[in-house]
């Protein structure tokens, strides 16, 4: 990597862990809109413990991408104090709750995804990221587990569920190939051992997702449109509103600390 | 984690230090101390006095990781120790098979079924977990949630005896 300098490495570094981090924040965030509103006691503690176990990894990324950058932001300035096109999530993490269908849907699709690239993240030649990976590993399994089991009593449950889980993976299909992607910082990250081969890992989501589709007798859709843009910064109309509640405390009294 | 213990016994002020930080409970399940949990991983004092103690999440969100910092800090400041600082780390990843012998049994008579599988796996993801009850030891239960009143636990319920109890979870 002669032809690359030391500073566009950390720079490509710290854009990549931020990307990580605000997948994480986000979707965190949406399962916590969950609080206090979900169809049963049980899955309000489920969604709010796995929305915490977002949470947890976030702080970890986000303190270790004020490292990387090296201006001295923490993880609570990372997290509050961005504007909108400075988060770079992939969009899938970003779309509203809708019903339950909607989100167990969303959180299968993140699990399916996260199992792999964590597993593969415990590889990096980077020792930090390698050990959020082996941390965060464990819990997405869980996370996945959890989704798994709700998929498959939503589809092969009744008239209703089934058609409303079906009409949630039609709905969200298309922002599945994001998690995907390859670019330039990714790209970077991948050959300098630091990163992983998302595009190498649908093979992999494919199958965990088509097997909790049979069983749940659900159709997989069609491969038709597909929305990207968050990884550069350009988000859908949903992520303004998710800022204003994330940031609203930051906002109203700015420097504000616990 | 006893061979942790005993490396840390080099000096009687050494191991004076870890029995401070190692008599600290767990603010969640009160009957376990850090040790038994597998949380307390690692405890130096230099020559100037100064301890260096260094714990891991059982979760990377684990909102007790905080009262668990500030209760050894009390302790150790009980136990004489003026100068010390406390370190979070996340490798290795914590797992519930650090947890002590005696921590299981522990869990168990405050009516908490200790985990039953050595860690997660990917085979699990359909499969369920055959736990039994803390109560009256029957082996008939089922799973009510698969998340409890802390990351660490489900929620389970006791078909011959009919009591709901915790589970801890596999990690």
């Amino acid at each position: 990597m002669a032809d690359l300098m030391p500073d566009m490495i950390a720079g490509a570094k710290f854009k990549y862990v931020l990307r990580l981090a605000d997948d994480q924040l986000i979707l965190g965030q949406r399962l916590g809109e969950w609080c206090g509103h979900a169809p049963t006691l049980e899955e309000d503690l489920a969604l709010a413990n796995i929305g915490l176990d977002l949470l947890g990894q976030a702080r970890s990324l986000f303190t270790y991408a004020g490292e990387v950058e090296g201006e001295g932001r923490s993880e609570d300035d990372l997290a509050f104090l961005r504007q909108e096109r400075d988060y770079f999530n992939a969009l899938l993490m970003e779309q509203p709750n809708g019903d339950f269908a909607v989100t167990i849907v969303r959180q299968l699709f993140h699990a399916a995804f996260m199992v792999p690239f964590w597993s593969a993240m415990t590889g990096s030649s980077d020792k930090t990221l390698a050990a959020v990976a082996a941390k965060s590993l464990k819990e997405v399994e869980y996370h996945l587990r959890h989704c798994s089991e709700w998929i498959i009593r939503l589809g092969d449950g009744t008239e209703e569920s089934h058609v409303r889980t079906q009409a949630a993976l039609d709905e969200l299909w298309g922002y599945a190939s994001e998690l995907f992607e390859m670019d330039e910082v990714a790209d970077e990250m991948l050959v300098t051992g630091v990163g992983v081969d998302a595009a190498a890992l649908k093979d992999d989501w494919d199958a965990t997702v088509d097997a909790v589709l049979a069983r749940a007798t659900l159709n997989r859709p069609e491969d038709s449109w597909s929305q990207t843009g968050g990884r550069s910064g350009q988000h859908s109309e949903h992520m303004g509103h998710i800022l204003s509640d994330l940031q609203y405390m930051q906002r109203t009294y700015p420097g504000l600390s616990w | 984690m006893n061979a942790a213990a005993a490396s840390h016994a080099t000096t009687p002020e050494a191991a004076k230090a870890w029995a401070a930080a190692a008599s600290v409970c767990d603010p969640e399940i009160p009957v376990l101390t850090l040790q038994d949990l597998g949380v307390l991983r690692d405890l130096q004092l230099d020559r100037d006095g100064k301890v260096l103690v260094t714990i891991t999440p059982t979760y990377s969100g684990c909102p007790a990781m905080l009262v668990m910092e500030t209760e050894i800090l009390k302790a150790l400041r009980e136990a004489g120790f003026e100068k010390v600082k406390v370190e979070t780390v996340l490798s290795p990843a914590w797992t519930t098979d650090w947890l002590s012998e005696a921590g299981r049994e522990k869990l168990r008579s405050y009516g908490i079924a200790p985990p039953v599988r050595a860690s997660s796996s990917r085979q699990a993801l359909f499969g369920k977990d055959s736990v039994d009850c803390p109560q009256c030891g029957s082996s008939d239960t089922e799973r009510v949630s698969e998340f409890g009143s802390t990351s660490c636990k489900a929620l389970y319920r006791c078909c011959s005896c009919a009591e709901p109890f915790d589970y801890f979870k596999c990690l």
